[in-house]
């Protein structure tokens, strides 16, 4: 079987300095996969070049078999790949139902459209706010994005990210900044909204870590050092040295 | 504020609430000839009507796409020159009228799409910058393609030369009133609904956040290239209705003080709101018009209008009005009337009398030497009398210190209007 996302020997260098040094991964379908490492690692680099955000130097990304060099990010999201940002991301000033609806345009066909009127097709507004309830923002439903508080625009991010409907999303530190109580909130959330599709999370905390991901990846000096099952990856005498030590202890 | 979620909403549904500001538009619309029938002022209102569709058609880009253009006037000018080839063209005699508006716009909308292949790969900076060098490069082209523009006399012809339209000719400045009239209705209309479709929305999305916007499967380039195609379009019509108004196009009708323009009055009407273009129009219309007949120095209060308006109120005219709506709806709205008397009004009192200064000034130094009277605020005045200026003077530092008395007042009365008096949970 093709795995869901495959990197084949990635590298990226800026100037003389090779910041991705061949990263060579399988996520299969219905993966939860977490990548870990120390800051400055290359992980949102990373998500980068598999996103189509900058290219890579040389290496190969492949989404369910299909190389992504030279695509643009919404050629890629296109192929069913979605994404969330370290720094949140959305749309400030439109209202938060306007967020979710724009996201859902492109999968629901309307293209380039200026012979439709979103507010008339029912099934894309019923999409929207089926959305809307899932990440618990119907109430904040007609309120500019840009007002809500920095837990909720998270949520929402997340939202927009899988409203597409694509099969690998991949988020990128979801619970940065956040409380214990809202990081508690968005992993279930993370859980519930994932549902059957790919996941591959960039994420801090190890808790999260452990709690969300089947298989664990960690990239140090962007390589990848291990991965394997969380607890395998607990156990790795590599990996203790090069970074989890400290981190272990507290969980 | 919110109300209510139910899961039986009715989508789209047209309801006479969402056609009621169409259909009192359509009756003004009908009405004003009736109202206000002078030739002169039918003419005020036709160029009103024409500057109107250039404005909704600069705020698809400015205040929907997010891209600020020095150029736009290209595309109504380019749609004016044709128009005018076309009434001069033999085949006319075939065309009516009222079609020719159309002819304009597709041909905005050619050039647009030619400019815009290139000039919408990026906002911002560049965007701008480009728009600029074409906007300059066009009023070159003026004067070196003189088959096509005319040069420095332009293009002028005659509209009555149309087919005649169910017997309409165009002659009485009526007939021209409803004929730009309709086509304002039709685009306006047009350019609401652009604003509710897929792209439309993606329009707005990528000026929020491109990049953003990418990631949901869109080319922010291809999003902005049908925005300005469409505006293009439109700016098209625009000019073809004032060629038929004008019944001549010359160069000041695109080049970058025509472009300036139209930016001046879309920020001062508001590029938030859909209609705030409209307002600006109208206004700076009434300004250019009504002002311009009172004073030479029409121009300088333009201007520090607009700096006024972007220093302070950057939502513009229909933004202030807006930012009455949390009053209105919490019905405290007669808050602020007092306030306004005492506070607002002394410094309109303070303008004026600093505009009789500047006026006298102007008067002194540009009259022929022995003229000292002049009319100021229905007054003859004479300007080498020391009284006329104290009494000036008076006014103004009299009307800007109660005014800046009074602002504490209005300060505190718009808090407490804008604030509810039950603290009912929910706000966070």
């Amino acid at each position: 079987m093709t795995p869901a996302l495959e990197l084949d020997d990635l590298r990226k260098s800026f100037g003389s300095a090779e910041i991705i040094r061949g990263l060579n991964l399988k996520v299969e379908k219905g993966e939860r996969h977490a990548i870990i490492g120390p800051n400055g690692a290359g992980k949102s680099t990373m998500f980068n070049l598999i996103t189509g955000r900058f290219p890579q130097t040389s290496g190969h990304v492949r989404l369910h078999g299909t190389d992504l060099a030279g695509l643009q990010p919404f050629q890629i999201n296109r192929l069913g790949l979605s994404r969330s940002f370290q720094i949140t991301n959305i749309f400030p000033k439109m209202t938060v139902f306007e967020n979710v609806r724009c996201s859902l345009l492109w999968s629901m066909g309307f293209k380039y459209s200026f012979w439709n009127m979103v507010s008339r097709n029912r099934a894309l507004n019923e999409g929207a706010e089926e959305i809307l309830e899932q990440i618990n923002l119907t109430a904040r439903r007609d309120l500019p994005a840009g007002v809500l508080s920095y837990a909720e625009q998270r949520a929402l991010e997340i939202g927009i990210t899988i409203a597409g409907g694509a099969d690998v999303i991949m988020l990128d530190e979801p619970t940065a900044g956040m409380s214990n109580t809202e990081t508690d909130y968005i992993v279930d959330l993370i859980q519930k909204v994932t549902e059957n599709k790919t996941l591959i999370v960039v994420e801090h905390d190890m808790g999260v870590v452990f709690g969300l991901a089947d298989r664990i990846s960690v990239l140090v000096y962007g390589e990848i050092i291990a991965t394997g099952t969380p607890e395998a990856v607990r156990a790795d005498q590599k990996v203790q040295e090069a970074y989890l030590g400290a981190a272990l202890e507290d969980h | 504020m919110s109300t209510a979620s139910t899961n039986t909403r009715a989508y789209g549904a047209v309801t006479l609430g969402t056609l009621m500001p169409w259909i009192i538009g359509a009756i003004v619309l009908i009405l004003l000839p009736m109202l206000l029938g002078s030739r002169g002022q039918l003419t005020i209102m036709s160029q009103m009507a024409t500057i109107v569709v250039f404005a909704l058609a600069y705020n698809m880009l400015l205040g929907q796409g997010g891209m600020l253009s020095f150029g736009h006037a290209v595309y109504t000018g380019m749609g004016a020159f044709l128009c005018l080839h076309v009434m001069n063209a033999s085949y006319f005699g075939s065309i009516p009228l009222p079609v020719l508006p159309l002819i304009g716009g597709l041909f905005g909308l050619g050039i647009a799409m030619i400019i815009g292949s290139f000039s919408t790969r990026s906002a911002g900076t560049v965007f701008a910058m480009i728009s600029l060098g074409i906007g300059e490069l066009m009023a070159a082209c003026v004067l070196i393609i003189v088959v096509f523009f005319g040069g420095e006399e332009g293009i002028s012809g005659y509209r009555d030369e149309g087919l005649p339209f169910f017997g309409l000719e165009f002659i009485s400045q009526v007939e021209v009133f409803y004929l730009i009239a309709f086509w304002l209705f039709v685009s306006a209309a047009l350019m609401y609904l652009f604003s509710r479709t897929p792209v439309g929305r993606m329009a707005n999305a990528v000026r929020d956040n491109p990049e953003r916007a990418q990631f949901l499967g869109y080319s922010a380039r291809w999003v902005r290239f049908v925005s300005f195609s469409a505006s293009g379009f439109f700016c098209g019509i625009a000019g073809g209705l004032s060629a038929i108004l004008f019944e001549i196009a010359t160069e000041t009708d695109l080049n970058v003080t025509a472009s300036g323009t139209i930016l001046l009055v879309v920020f001062l009407g508001g590029v938030g709101f859909f209609w705030g273009p409209i307002i600006g129009a109208v206004v700076f219309i009434l300004l250019q018009t009504v002002l311009g007949l009172q004073t030479h120095l029409w121009e300088l209060y333009v201007g520090v209008i607009f700096v006024g308006m972007v220093m302070f109120f950057p939502g513009g005219l229909a933004g202030i009005i807006m930012a009455h709506g949390v009053a209105m709806s919490l019905g405290k709205l007669n808050l602020l009337i007092r306030p306004y008397l005492t506070c607002v009004l002394p410094a309109i009192v303070g303008v004026l009398g600093l505009c009789g200064l500047i006026e006298m000034i102007f008067h002194m130094r540009e009259a022929p030497t022995g003229e000292t009277e002049m009319t100021l605020f229905w007054t003859a005045i004479d300007t080498h009398h020391i009284w006329a200026w104290l009494i000036f003077g008076a006014i103004a530092v009299g009307g800007f210190f109660v005014a800046r008395q009074q602002s504490p007042v209005l300060k505190a009365a718009w808090e407490q209007a804008n604030t509810i008096d039950t603290p009912a949970g929910g706000t966070s």
